[in-house]
C-alpha cells in the first residue's frame, strides 16, 4: 500500500520507511516561523523554562512583525520589541522588521523559503498556507514553537487525508477563494479536523500559485492540519530564483489510501461567499446580493497578494466607491506594496477613494486599521468570520474573493462584479 | 501531574467556539499575563459578554460540543481558561491546535461526546482523569472518557512538553550535541 504526499514528508522527517495515519511521530522540522504574538511567548518558554540557550538553526527560522505591528499601542510595542530582540539575540537568519516583510504567510512562500518535500511549522493558525508549495506546513502553538526552536524536532500525529477532485475549470468571475470556500461550506468547519486536505484536478493547473496559497491557506477553516498539492510547472516556474534550499518535491502514490475522496466540478461552482458567523456558513452570490455594506476589506494573508489586487484595481479603474462604504485596501507584504505602487494599482485605488494602509495583519484580526464596531456589516476577503474576529461580537462579517469586494464596494452593497464592470466608467 | 482528580460545577457551551470566542485578539497583546487573561475569558461568546471569570467557582467545568478551540492557533486560548480557574475542559472532540496546545501545557482536557451530549448546565462533575471517568454527582450518570494515546498521555502526565524537552535537551547535552 502506497502513502500520500503528507504520509511521505513525515516518514522521511521522523527516518521512517513507512508512516500511517494515526501514528505518533518524531519529525525534524525543516522551517519554522514566528510572529509578534507568539515570538515573546515562544521565546520565554524556551529560554526561561526549558532552559534553552540558542535555537537549534537560526538559519530555518524566521521572526516576522505583522500581527500588531507597527505597533497599535504601548504594548503591542512591547510584543515588537520583545520579537526583535529574541530575533537578534539568536541570531535569526530570517527576521522580518516592519516596512520590509509584511504578513508572514505572504513573505514566507515570496522569499522561497518554504519548498516542496518539506515538513514546516509556524506559530500561527494559517501556516497551512505553504502547502500549496507541495510542503507539510501546520500551525503550532508556542510551547510546541518553543520545542522546535530549542531541538529542531516536534512530535505529529499522522493524519488521515481527505482527497479533493477538481475536474474542469473555474467559469468567469469564480476564483479559487470560491472554490475553497465552497469546499468548507460542504464539509463544514471541522469537516476535516485534524486531517490532510489534498486538492488535486484539472482545475488546479490553471490557477496560479498565488490563487493555490488561497486554497491552502484556508485548509484551517475546515479544521485540517494541512492543505497540500503536488508540485507541478506552475510550482517550479514560481520557486525558479526564489528558492533558498534545494529540494525535493513528493507525489502521492498511486495507491495511497485517501480517507474519502470528493469530486467537484469546478465549473459549475459559483461566486461564493461566506456570511455570517462562520466560514461553512456559505452561499452562492445571488443569496446574498443586495446585502448594503459599512465596509469593505481587501487585505490578510489569505487574498492580497499582487494578482489579487491586480484584479480588484481592474474593477476600481475610474469608479469610486458608495459615499457610505469604507474602503480598506492593506497589502500583505512590503514586495506586494512595492508592485503595486510599480503598477500605478495604489492610485487607482486612492482615486477611487480606499484607504490604503501599510502592509500587517490590521483589520483581519480586529487588531488595528479598521476595527468593526457593533452591528457593522463588512466584506472581506480574509478566511475567518466568527463572532468577535474583526472587532465587536455583533459586528457581521461576509468572506469573499477580491473582485467581489471590490465590486460590492462601488456598490455599496454585495453585488456581482459583472454589474459592476458593465457600467460604462465615470457613471 | 498535578491533580488526577477535579470537582466543579458545569458550565455548557455549543459548538465551535472559535479562540476569539475564547479570548478575544485584542487581549492578545496580554499573553504573557495569565491572570489577566483569564478576567476575559469566554467573553467572545456571544451570550456570554464580559464577566464570566467573576461568575464561575474555581474548579468549575467547561463542557461543550464538537471542535471546542478551532480557529488562531493562540496558545492564550487554553491559558486563559486556566487563568479563569476552569479545572477541566470537556468536549464532544475538539480542534487539532487547542487540544496540542493543551496537551503541551499539561492542561487536562478530555473528550467525552456522551457527556457533552447529556450533562446539563450547573451539574456538579467530578473527572477522574487517570481512571477517565466523568461522574456526574447531579444525575448520578457516568461517562467514559476517550483514553489518549500513550505519548499524550505521558506528556499530560508529566506535565506537558516543557519537563519532556528539558530530559532531551540534557541527553543532547550528556552526548555532547549541544
Ligand atoms: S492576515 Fe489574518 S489570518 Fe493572516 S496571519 Fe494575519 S491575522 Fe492571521
Amino acid at each position: 500500500m502506497g502513502m500520500t504526499m503528507s504520509e511521505k514528508i513525515l516518514a522521511r522527517a521522523s527516518g521512517r520507511e513507512v508512516v500511517r495515519p494515526g501514528d505518533l511521530v518524531l519529525g525534524r522540522i525543516d522551517f519554522a516561523m514566528g510572529h509578534d504574538l507568539t515570538i515573546p511567548p515562544a521565546g520565554k518558554i524556551m529560554r526561561e523554562q526549558m532552559g534553552a540557550e540558542r535555537v537549534w538553526d537560526p538559519e530555518r527560522v524566521a521572526v516576522v512583525q505583522d500581527h500588531f505591528q507597527p505597533a497599535k499601542d504601548a504594548a503591542s510595542a512591547a510584543l515588537g520589541r520583545m520579537t526583535r530582540e529574541f530575533a537578534r539575540e539568536m541570531g535569526i537568519r530570517w527576521y522580518f522588521e516592519v516596512g520590509q516583510g509584511g504578513i508572514c504567510h505572504t513573505v514566507l512562500p515570496e522569499r522561497g523559503l518554504v519548498l516542496p518535500g518539506e515538513l514546516v511549522v509556524g506559530a500561527d493558525s494559517h501556516s497551512c498556507t505553504y502547502g500549496a508549495l507541495n510542503c507539510l506546513a501546520t500551525g503550532i502553538g508556542s510551547t510546541d514553537l518553543a520545542c522546535v526552536l530549542a531541538l529542531g524536532e516536534l512530535w505529529f500525529r499522522v493524519p488521515e487525508t481527505l482527497r479533493f477532485v477538481y475536474h474542469n475549470r473555474l467559469s468567469e468571475w469564480v476564483e479559487s477563494k470560491d472554490l475553497i470556500l465552497h469546499v468548507i461550506g460542504m464539509i463544514g468547519v471541522d469537516g476535516a479536523r485534524s486531517k490532510a486536505m489534498e486538492h488535486t484536478g484539472e482545475a488546479l493547473r490553471h490557477i496560479d500559485m498565488e490563487g493555490r496559497l488561497t486554497m491552502t491557506n484556508m485548509a484551517i477553516e475546515a479544521g485540517a492540519k494541512n492543505g497540500i498539492m503536488a508540485c507541478d510547472d506552475v510550482t517550479e516556474a514560481y520557486l525558479r530564483g526564489r528558492a533558498q534550499r534545494p529540494w525535493q518535491p513528493v507525489a502521492s502514490d498511486p495507491d495511497a489510501e485517501y480517507e474519502q475522496t470528493f469530486e467537484i466540478d469546478a465549473e459549475k461552482v459559483p461566486i461564493t461567499l461566506a456570511r455570517p458567523m462562520s466560514p461553512e456558513n456559505t452561499a452562492p452570490i445571488d443569496e446574498v446580493a443586495g446585502t448594503r455594506l459599512d465596509q469593505v476589506f481587501i487585505g490578510s494573508c489569505t487574498n492580497s497578494r499582487i494578482t489579487d489586487l491586480r484584479r480588484a484595481a481592474q474593477v476600481l479603474e475610474g469608479r469610486h466607491v458608495a459615499p457610505w462604504v469604507r474602503l480598506i485596501v492593506t497589502p500583505s507584504s512590503h514586495q506586494v506594496a512595492l508592485q503595486a505602487e510599480r503598477e500605478g494599482l495604489v492610485r487607482i485605488f486612492m482615486e477611487a477613494g480606499a484607504a490604503w494602509t501599510t502592509e500587517t495583519c490590521g483589520a483581519c484580526l480586529g487588531g488595528h486599521q479598521g476595527v468593526l464596531g457593533e452591528g457593522e456589516v463588512c466584506l472581506s476577503t480574509t478566511n475567518r468570520n466568527f463572532p468577535g474576529r474583526m472587532g465587536d461580537p455583533k459586528a457581521l462579517v461576509y468572506l469573499a474573493n477580491p473582485v467581489v469586494a471590490a465590486a460590492s464596494a462601488v456598490a455599496g452593497e454585495i453585488t456581482h462584479p459583472a454589474e459592476v464592470v458593465r457600467q460604462p466608467v465615470g457613471v | 501531574m498535578a491533580q488526577t482528580r477535579v470537582r466543579g460545577r458545569a458550565w455548557k457551551f455549543g459548538d465551535n467556539v472559535d479562540t476569539d470566542q475564547i479570548i478575544p485578539a485584542k487581549y492578545a497583546i496580554y499573553s504573557l499575563d495569565e491572570q489577566r487573561l483569564g478576567e476575559h475569558a469566554m467573553e467572545g461568546v456571544p451570550e456570554i459578554g464580559p464577566g464570566f471569570a467573576q461568575r464561575i467557582s474555581p474548579g468549575d467545568l467547561i463542557v461543550a460540543g464538537s471542535n471546542f478551540g478551532c480557529g488562531s492557533s493562540r496558545e492564550i486560548a487554553p491559558v486563559a481558561i486556566r487563568g479563569a480557574g476552569i479545572s477541566c475542559v470537556i468536549a464532544e472532540s475538539f480542534a487539532r491546535i487547542f487540544f496540542r496546545n493543551a496537551i503541551n501545557l499539561g492542561y487536562p482536557i478530555v473528550q467525552a461526546p456522551q457527556a457533552a451530549g447529556q450533562v446539563g448546565q450547573g451539574d456538579e462533575l467530578e473527572v477522574d482523569l487517570e481512571e477517565g471517568l466523568i461522574r456526574d454527582l447531579t444525575t448520578g450518570a457516568e461517562f467514559w472518557v476517550e483514553p489518549l494515546p500513550p505519548f499524550m498521555a505521558e506528556l499530560l502526565k508529566t506535565g506537558g512538553l516543557v519537563p519532556w524537552v528539558q530530559q532531551r535537551l540534557q541527553e543532547r547535552r550528556a552526548a555532547g550535541i549541544v
